[in-house]
């Protein structure tokens, strides 16, 4: 069938199905729903075939977009998922959590005038039925290496490290400090936004590859980087994520009721706290509970308190919605789900009772001045605005900073600004031959599927590196 | 699975563990902690390593049951395996030649005193040790605590065994007559290394607290055991858990720990019911 360029684009994009806000709130599962065949294969009809694929540019892992879209409209979905897979070893996760909006999406020609393909929603279609049906299987296909190498930190970067080392033939051992492989995968993002379940069949995969994961074990405690690379690993890819979470330093911060997101979401998703006390694990939250920070993980927090049956839940941002670094689809969800945003808005004060709990959040408004180095307009404080806010649970969701544990228990590791690992971008190669990094700890926080392209990229020259020597 | 190679009790509701653990074994320093989960549902708790034994790779474990995840604990036997256990972790005692050390220990925090005085003593200190409980049955590791002391003291409250009263008067004496103090070392409950600090601050005597807030990961990711140290926040599972005593906020530390004390009180309702079930069908089993 071939239809004119002119009638794909008389195709509207079709929005992605969600579960209706006042039952997913009530509940953990999933809210987006992904496309059924037939919407897949409308959507996938509006994409024009362009000859210069932007939206290829605009993804970080260079997935042939057009080309696996024009596999959807011809209903070769294990086609479409081999050329997904190609560069992307955990598509039905990205489909999921990617920023398409800032990514492939933004890159469509059809976003000039209109609306861009759903390409994200495509992915997450194409993946999921993949998986479903088994049409794809991961194999390895060399002859083995004969070489291990060892990966710290089972998160985004490292599942798609072991996972490319491992179809090149090597032996790969991961390393994971908690007690389920995954990282923020498990314990960060919420169920409802990425079912555990897939992760686990991702890791299942990788098994099923060969590769060996090493539970509770803390690289630069239980065992060093030095002692890997004496016990016969050629090299070693360090992913141990972004470190210790920030605070802001403000009166009040270590007051009960007051935690970091990490913690918050660690209890609730890690530790499923949110079936306390079939599991041990308890997780506070209070009646009136305010999140602060404009990102993914604040979007997570506030959605994730919001379902355990506060009266009202509060996004504090000291910028305007326009700057907030979080997903669109995360802050429409959180708007829709009835999260108040309180934006141009910060903390300068938390306020407590006798018994040391948090009652009251003391507030400043902001107005945006000059954009500073990140291009976002600089938000600054409006004196004499200050105001007070009653809230018995704050969540912090404002960043991380490196741990330097890795750092002080190896030699020779160089250390960029704010304690970021130094690679070379062109290999994730560290200041030390046969050791490299990526993700969080090699340049600060980035998106999932940034990790995986770091990762990705150095499974490829630690492949080099171990073949030469 | 970590094995249970040898478990006994040592006092009324505290218990002994050795367990298999080669590479904690191997890299174990005094201080330090693991993070352990009893079974696949259960909450990830810190305890202390009380000696570790690279040649069998063992690390031995203190239980107190004070909470739903020690009172689980408590019931596996020697044989048994533990889910899983993260080590070592935590920042490793300062261990040099200091002098004269005073190491206090209170209830089970003697425990964790037992490894720092054993390496304070090779590294060529005087120790005087202070040990004590609320009764005699309480009293733990006494052996232990002699063989890694030049001079050991006993305390109780109620003056069963030892001498009368708490651990701080041996040490307030020990000063106040001018005996020379080098070092100061504390652990046990709040109150008592709040108050070791407080005597020892007027003459400026370095004193150690180690610390035992709440904690999640136990990695430095979570942050939930913060603690005001001076001007700064730490985290006492990557920056601890030992601090300077004299800078460290007692009292919202105290606060902290409270936060989810609502929680466990109604939670370890429900595992002791969930455990006479279980013990009386071990019961049964049994006959």
């Amino acid at each position: 069938m071939t239809i004119s360029p002119q009638d794909r684009m008389k195709i509207s994009r079709h929005p992605m199905p969600a579960r209706d806000p006042e039952v997913r709130i009530r509940c953990f599962e999933e809210v987006a729903l992904g496309y059924d065949e037939h919407t897949a294969r409308e959507e996938a009809m509006r994409c024009l075939q362009c000859k210069r694929p932007y939206c290829v540019e605009g993804c970080p892992v260079s997935i042939d977009i057009p080309a696996f879209l024009r596999e959807v409209v011809a209903g070769n979905i294990d086609k479409a998922a081999a050329i997904i897979k190609k560069t992307n070893s955990l598509p039905s996760i990205c489909g999921r959590v990617c920023p398409q909006e800032t990514q492939c999406e933004e890159r469509c020609v059809l976003a000039k005038k209109g609306k861009p393909v759903a390409i994200g929603a495509l992915e997450r279609f194409v993946a999921d039925y993949d998986r479903q049906f088994g049409l794809t299987k991961q194999q390895v296909n060399v002859r083995p290496s004969g070489k291990k190498v060892a990966v710290v930190g089972s998160g985004p970067a490292g599942l798609t490290a072991a996972g490319t080392l491992a179809q090149m033939g090597h032996s790969v051992t991961v390393f994971e400090a908690l007690h389920e492989p995954g990282g923020v995968l498990v314990y960060g993002i919420p169920e409802f936004r990425l079912p555990k379940e897939i992760v686990r069949e991702e890791v299942s995969s990788l098994l099923d590859l060969g590769v060996e994961f090493n539970l509770n074990v803390l690289i630069g405690r239980t065992l060093t980087i030095d002692e890997l690379l004496g016990d016969g690993y050629s090299a070693v890819f360090l992913a141990p994520g972004a470190g210790v979470p920030q605070f802001m330093g403000i009166p009040g911060e270590n007051l009960n009721g007051v935690s970091s997101a990490n913690e918050f979401l660690t209890r609730v998703n890690l530790m499923k706290a949110f079936l306390f006390p079939e599991y041990d694990t308890p997780v506070y939250c209070g009646k009136r509970v305010a999140v602060i920070g404009g990102g993914n993980t604040a979007m997570d927090a506030a959605r994730t308190a919001l379902r355990l049956g506060p009266e009202k839940v509060y996004i504090v941002y000291r910028r305007s919605e326009k700057e907030m670094p979080a997903r669109r689809e995360e802050i429409e969800h959180a708007k829709e789900e009835g999260i108040e945003f309180l934006c141009l808005t910060a903390p300068v004060a938390y306020l407590s009772d006798s018994r040391g709990w948090v009652t009251e959040m003391e507030c400043i408004r902001m107005e945006l001045s000059e954009p500073d180095e990140s291009g976002r307009r600089r938000p600054v404080p409006v004196e004499g605005s200050n105001f007070r806010i009653p809230v018995d649970t704050v969540i912090v969701a404002i960043g991380a900073k490196t741990n330097d544990l890795i750092v002080k228990a190896t030699g020779g590791l160089s250390v960029a600004k704010k304690g970021y690992l130094l690679v070379d971008p062109q290999t994730q190669m560290t200041s030390r031959p046969g050791i490299f990094a990526g993700g969080d700890i090699a340049g600060g926080e980035a998106t999932v599927i940034a990790a995986m392209g770091q990762g990705r990229v150095a499974a490829q020259s630690i492949d080099r590196y171990v073949r030469e020597r | 699975m970590p094995q249970i190679l040898e478990k006994r009790e040592l006092a009324p509701r505290t218990h002994y563990f050795r367990v298999k653990v080669p590479l904690i074994a191997r890299h174990a320093q005094p201080g330090q902690f693991i993070i352990l989960r009893v079974h696949e549902r259960g909450e990830r708790i810190p305890l202390t390593i009380a000696d570790s034994d690279r040649q069998s790779g063992t690390i031995t474990l203190i239980v107190q049951e004070i909470g739903a995840t020690t009172r689980q604990l408590a019931m596996l036997r020697t044989g048994d395996e533990i889910r899983d256990i993260l080590g070592p972790l935590g920042t490793p005692s300062e261990i040099e030649k200091f002098g004269t050390v005073v190491l206090l220990g209170g209830g089970f925090g003697i425990a964790a005193i037992h490894p720092i005085a054993k390496a304070l003593r090779n590294a060529d200190n005087t120790i005087v040790s202070i040990i004590g409980a609320r009764t005699r049955d309480l009293i733990i590791m006494e052996d232990e605590m002699r063989a890694a002391s030049h001079d050991l003291v006993i305390m109780t409250d109620d003056g069963s065994y030892g001498r009368k009263g708490l651990v701080i008067e041996p040490l307030k004496e020990m000063i106040e007559s001018g005996r020379r103090v080098d070092r100061v070392v504390a652990i046990g409950p709040l109150p008592m290394m709040r108050a070791v600090a407080e005597l020892t601050r007027p003459y400026g005597i370095k004193t150690v607290a180690s610390l035992n807030p709440v904690m999640v990961d136990g990695t430095g990711m979570c942050g939930g055991c913060r603690v005001a140290v001076g001007d700064s926040t730490k985290f006492a599972c990557v920056d601890g858990p030992e601090f300077d005593a004299h800078l460290v906020d007692f009292n919202e530390l105290s606060a902290r720990t409270q936060m989810y004390r609502d929680f466990e009180k109604t939670h370890m309702c429900r595992i002791e019911e969930r455990l006479q079930q279980l013990e009386s069908a071990q019961g049964v089993a049994g006959q």
